[in-house]
């Protein structure tokens, strides 16, 4: 029988990859993702969880310990936030590009300086290139749930590529709330042993890692985006899996209350729950507004999204990143971008907010919603309009 | 596979890579031209040479070829010209020489 308890989403996740029966975690702590590794060492240590724990001295180091394991075909985890991702960023890159299914849990942390330890995703943002898999969670059961279904999607024999969770630091890692945790068989049904073909092995030698002259580099990079776009189809069926085995059902993009909308709101990660409060209230005023929770970040849901934008006349997106000096947030410009050549498309306005921690209340989402349908009908020559900032702002123009 | 490893780096196209680019045969950089990388040429001369061996002692890639008649010769589709075997003969019966020149 599945229970229900009331657990903190960081230890949602230890749950979630004690129960995957990981091989190896290689992880170094950095506020707010402490509680993962944590807790983690905790199970390895009073053997409630049979694996290397390898207590690394940086996240470079993190990451390099998991190419090695996953290498030899051992299943990995590693878990890091802000900073600690900026250090480990080459090896990010590597993960990917070798294929190797590492999955890793982001507690979401704005980017020094000044120094922050609180959410936004200028993190997430800052590895949005590098070839996995991504996904933002709303809530502690989705941060259960991801992090299983990630070791089943990144590691299935189509896919080969790593995959990070996202959750915000603090508002979500160290929130405590109920949720629904499986059967052992109900997770072994799921996630059968990982299988890795090409994993080390003396008896049968292999090069894992060489050189790509120029007359290789290009043909491994296009095989590799190939790939990834096509991992999308586990990406769905593993969703799909999880929601007949566990009753849960997970979407690449997530309506709320769209049917009819003329308004929609897009939003990421755990404001999304605060943001379907705000749609809950203005669809009690008989307001047509909707939201879209942006959920499967790489691959690009494409098809899902101008699906469920296709009747609206205006598009919010709330970025929690500023793309310095660039074309406005970088989900507003992905999504812009998205919806271009599209013959009838929203009008797309973007707001940039919540950084480094700031709250988004309800009231602060209802301000952008009414704004953003101001600036909807009335334009505006800034690129995107910051909220809840003290002074008037202007002059964030092309 | 057997059909991928007659292909050159310059014929093989996206879809013939590997996952993660991993070379699944063994011992296959033999197959690696680094001869092209060369500007000047070990030349031999048999007239110092006295099959002292420094040379194909001393070639960091194993390009130095034991021939029948017990001199030695630079082989050329590894060779990278380095001029190692050059300095180490005692003889001075090799001689650097610009490919341009030859």
């Amino acid at each position: 029988m599945s229970r229900r308890v009331a657990l903190e989403a960081s230890h949602a996740v230890a749950e979630a990859v004690r129960m995957a029966d990981v091989d190896v975690i290689a992880a170094y702590p950095i506020t707010p993702q402490t509680h993962i590794p944590e807790r983690l060492a905790e199970m390895v240590a009073n053997g409630e969880l049979d694996a290397n724990y390898i207590p690394v001295e940086s996240e470079h180091s993190a990451m390099s310990a998991c190419l090695g394991s996953s290498a030899v075909g051992a299943r990995a985890f590693t878990t890091t936030a802000g900073q600690g991702l900026e250090l480990m960023h080459e090896a990010v890159y590597i993960a990917s590009s070798m294929r190797y299914p590492i999955v890793m849990v982001i507690c979401n942390r704005a980017l020094s300086a000044p120094i922050s330890v609180w959410a936004d995703h200028s993190d997430a943002m800052a590895v949005r290139d590098t070839g996995w898999i991504q996904v933002f969670c709303q809530n502690n059961q989705e941060a259960f749930d991801m992090t299983l279904w990630a070791f089943r999607v990144g590691e299935d024999p189509k896919v080969l590529f790593p995959v990070m969770v996202h959750l915000d630091g603090f508002t979500l890692s160290h929130v405590t709330e109920p949720l629904i945790l499986p059967e052992q068989t109900e997770v072994d049904r799921f996630l059968p042993e990982l299988q890795y073909r090409l994993a080390l092995d003396p008896e049968k030698p292999t090069t894992h890692g060489a050189f790509g002259p120029p007359s290789i580099y290009t043909e491994t990079k296009i095989a590799q985006e190939v790939a990834l776009r096509k991992s999308k189809e586990v990406v769905l069926r593993g969703w799909e899996e999880f929601g007949n085995i566990f009753g849960r059902h997970y979407f690449p993009v997530e309506p709320y209350k769209t049917e009819g909308a003329k308004t929609l709101l897009l939003t990421m990660g755990s404001l999304s729950e605060t943001a379907k409060m705000v749609i809950d209230v203005k669809r009690d005023k008989g307001e047509s507004v909707g939201l879209i929770n942006l959920c499967l970040w790489r691959p690009f849901p494409f098809k899902e999204l101008r699906q469920a934008v296709r009747d609206a006349n205006i598009l919010i997106v709330f970025d929690r990143c500023i793309s310095f000096g660039g074309p406005g947030g970088p989900v507003c410009s992905e999504v812009r971008s998205a919806l271009y050549d599209q013959a009838k498309r929203p009008k797309v306005v973007g707001f940039v907010g919540a950084l480094g921690g700031r709250d988004m209340s309800v009231k602060d989402f209802e301000y952008v919603v009414d704004r953003g349908r101001e600036i909807a009908e009335k334009g505006s020559e800034e690129l995107f309009e910051p909220v809840e900032v003290r002074g008037e702002v202007s002059g964030i123009r092309g | 596979m057997g059909e991928k490893k007659l292909k050159t780096a310059y014929e093989l196209t996206w879809e013939d890579m590997e996952v993660g680019n991993v070379i699944t045969e063994a011992g296959n950089a033999s197959l690696h031209r680094t001869g092209d990388w060369r500007t000047e040429r070990p030349v031999m001369d048999k007239e110092k040479c006295n099959k002292c061996a420094l040379c194909w002692l001393y070639c960091p890639d194993g390009a130095m070829k034991l021939l029948e008649d017990g001199y030695y010769e630079s082989d050329l589709f590894y060779c990278k010209g380095c001029g190692i075997c050059a300095k180490a003969c005692r003889r001075e019966a090799i001689t650097m020489v610009e490919e341009e020149e030859i």
